[in-house]
């Protein structure tokens, strides 16, 4: 029953995201999601009781797909500099998969900062991929690969890039597919953070 | 009257901070009834150390401070060989202070291979294999009276004492200083913004406080029946572990903001993700000072 609920839920949150990229956050209304599954409007409500939580528990969603995926890399015997170009890979393959999720996190979780207020403090929200985020950091520090420095500047540096990608190619500027920027950019950030 | 138990106490390579230290118990009187000292390089005793080394003289504990080392001689005798001696006639061996354990800041000395008795750091040697089933370690520098005189009475009194690994005590080393310590709730909300002497803040995140991985009862009993170092606004040094000491002892070793060392037992990915959690609550109390308006 439970994991049923569960599935339903995912179900709303792929529905809501594709409307989000589409229409826009604040022009798509709990009913336009409903409609979009067929479902009431009373029963979306058994889901999910405003579309502001919705709106966290879909970044929430994000953040546990993406870090389970860096979770994966993570626990690879392989150099910082292969897990480097390895979560690029995965970020810029999610992008172009399920280019909602990213605009989301791009567009929506981090302009809308109001939204994610309550419950959403601070990285809260992106809790699972944040911390393989630091762990890939931080192993790759103690093994000598990369320089010990802030990890906010770290960070910054790793997600600006990526996201600035991202954002080029959806107003499709990029000349070339995203894929074909991976060994550059993973060079770029390696070089950019390794200890040497 | 009860017999008194017989100490030989013999200083290795020391800085006698333990001696110190143990000058400090608040109950002295009464602990110099229950046991006496046939040697000791400080308090008056019976014998000299010339009698001491040329002879064989009666006791129940030897009590060893300093780390050794086979070049080091005491009375024109190697200290090996005194320690042979003497702890084939003991009931028990305690190794007093972290020299005498692990080797502590005297492993730095000129003495060739300097270790403690039966650990270099945490490696584990073998000249006195035979007495591991009589030793008992008391590591800190310096050890801390109550620990040492309560493991004396313990002995006396035939009390049986779990050890560790290390030799150790359960009863006073299987906590961790992290222990009692008043900042305990700064710690949680990881809020650190310490300064010596404040009262406010943790030493974990900056300030180099290594009690949650350290074993030790410095904030289960207090030093000088009052205070510990954390509970007074330093941080712990870690100085009952084998690897003590570090270097920058006020500094926290942090790759990319994370602590190269974490409390004890605990999953660096579970840490981080707690961590993220209790860093999001934004505590007024906590931002505060506690006495000032
Ligand atoms: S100051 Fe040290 S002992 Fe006290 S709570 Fe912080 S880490 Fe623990
Ligand atoms: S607080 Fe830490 S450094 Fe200080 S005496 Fe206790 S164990 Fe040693």
């Amino acid at each position: 029953m439970l994991k049923k609920k569960e599935n339903k839920k995912e179900l709303i949150m792929q529905a809501a995201l594709e409307l989000f990229a589409s229409k826009g956050f604040y022009t798509t209304t709990i009913p336009d999601i409903a409609a979009s599954l067929k479902m009431s409007v009373g029963n979306m409500y058994n889901y999910f009781k405003s579309k502001d939580i919705l709106a966290r528990e879909i970044i929430k969603y994000i953040s546990v797909y993406l870090g389970q995926q860096l979770r994966e890399i993570n626990e690879q015997d392989i150099s910082t500099k292969e897990k480097t170009r390895k979560i690029i890979e995965i970020y810029f393959k999610t992008a172009s998969l399920k280019p909602e999720m990213i605009d989301y996190f791009l567009r929506i979780y981090l302009s809308n900062r109001e939204v994610f207020k309550d419950s959403c403090e601070g990285m809260l929200c992106v809790n699972e991929f944040v911390t393989e985020i630091m762990i890939y950091f931080e192993e790759g520090v103690k093994c000598g690969d990369l320089r010990e420095q802030d990890f906010f500047s770290a960070f910054g540096l790793f997600m600006g890039y990526l996201g600035g990608m991202v954002f080029l190619n959806g107003e499709n500027i990029l000349p070339k597919d995203l894929n074909e920027y991976v060994d550059d950019i993973s060079f770029n950030i390696y070089k950019a953070l390794c200890s040497e | 009257m009860e017999k008194k138990m017989r100490i030989l106490w013999l200083s290795a390579i020391t800085c006698n901070g333990n001696t110190h230290s143990f000058l400090n118990y608040p109950h002295m009187e009464q602990f110099l009834d229950d046991f006496e000292f046939i040697y000791h390089p400080v308090i008056d005793s019976k014998y000299s150390l010339q009698e001491i080394v040329s002879n064989e003289i009666e006791c129940e504990v030897l009590i060893i401070e300093g780390a050794i080392s086979e070049e080091f001689q005491r009375g024109g005798v190697p200290i090996f060989e005194i320690i042979k001696n003497y702890s084939k006639r003991v009931q028990k061996i305690l190794t007093v202070g972290t020299c005498a354990t692990f080797g502590g800041i005297f492993r730095e000395s000129d003495y060739k291979d300097t270790a403690g008795m039966h650990f270099d750091q945490d490696r584990a040697l073998h000249n006195f294999s035979d007495f591991l089933d009589k030793t008992i370690s008391i590591s800190g520098c310096p050890i801390h009276p109550e620990v040492l005189v309560n493991t004396l009475y313990a002995i006396k009194k035939s009390v049986l004492l779990r050890v560790d690994n290390f030799l150790r005590p359960k009863e006073f080393y299987a906590y961790t200083v992290h222990n009692g310590c008043t900042r305990n709730e700064y710690f949680e909300y990881k809020v650190d913004n310490h300064k010596f002497g404040e009262l406010e803040g943790c030493m974990f995140y900056d300030h180099g406080c290594q009690a949650p991985f350290t074993h030790g009862s410095c904030n289960k009993i207090l030093w000088n029946e009052v205070n510990s170092k954390t509970r007074a606004g330093v941080p712990c040094f870690g100085c009952t572990e084998p690897s003590f000491p570090r270097d920058n002892l006020f500094n926290t070793k942090k790759n990319m903001a994370i602590p190269e060392h974490l409390p004890l037992g605990v999953n660096k990915r579970v840490y981080l993700t707690l961590a993220g959690i209790t860093k999001a609550f934004k505590i007024d109390r906590f931002q505060k000072k506690i006495l000032d308006d």
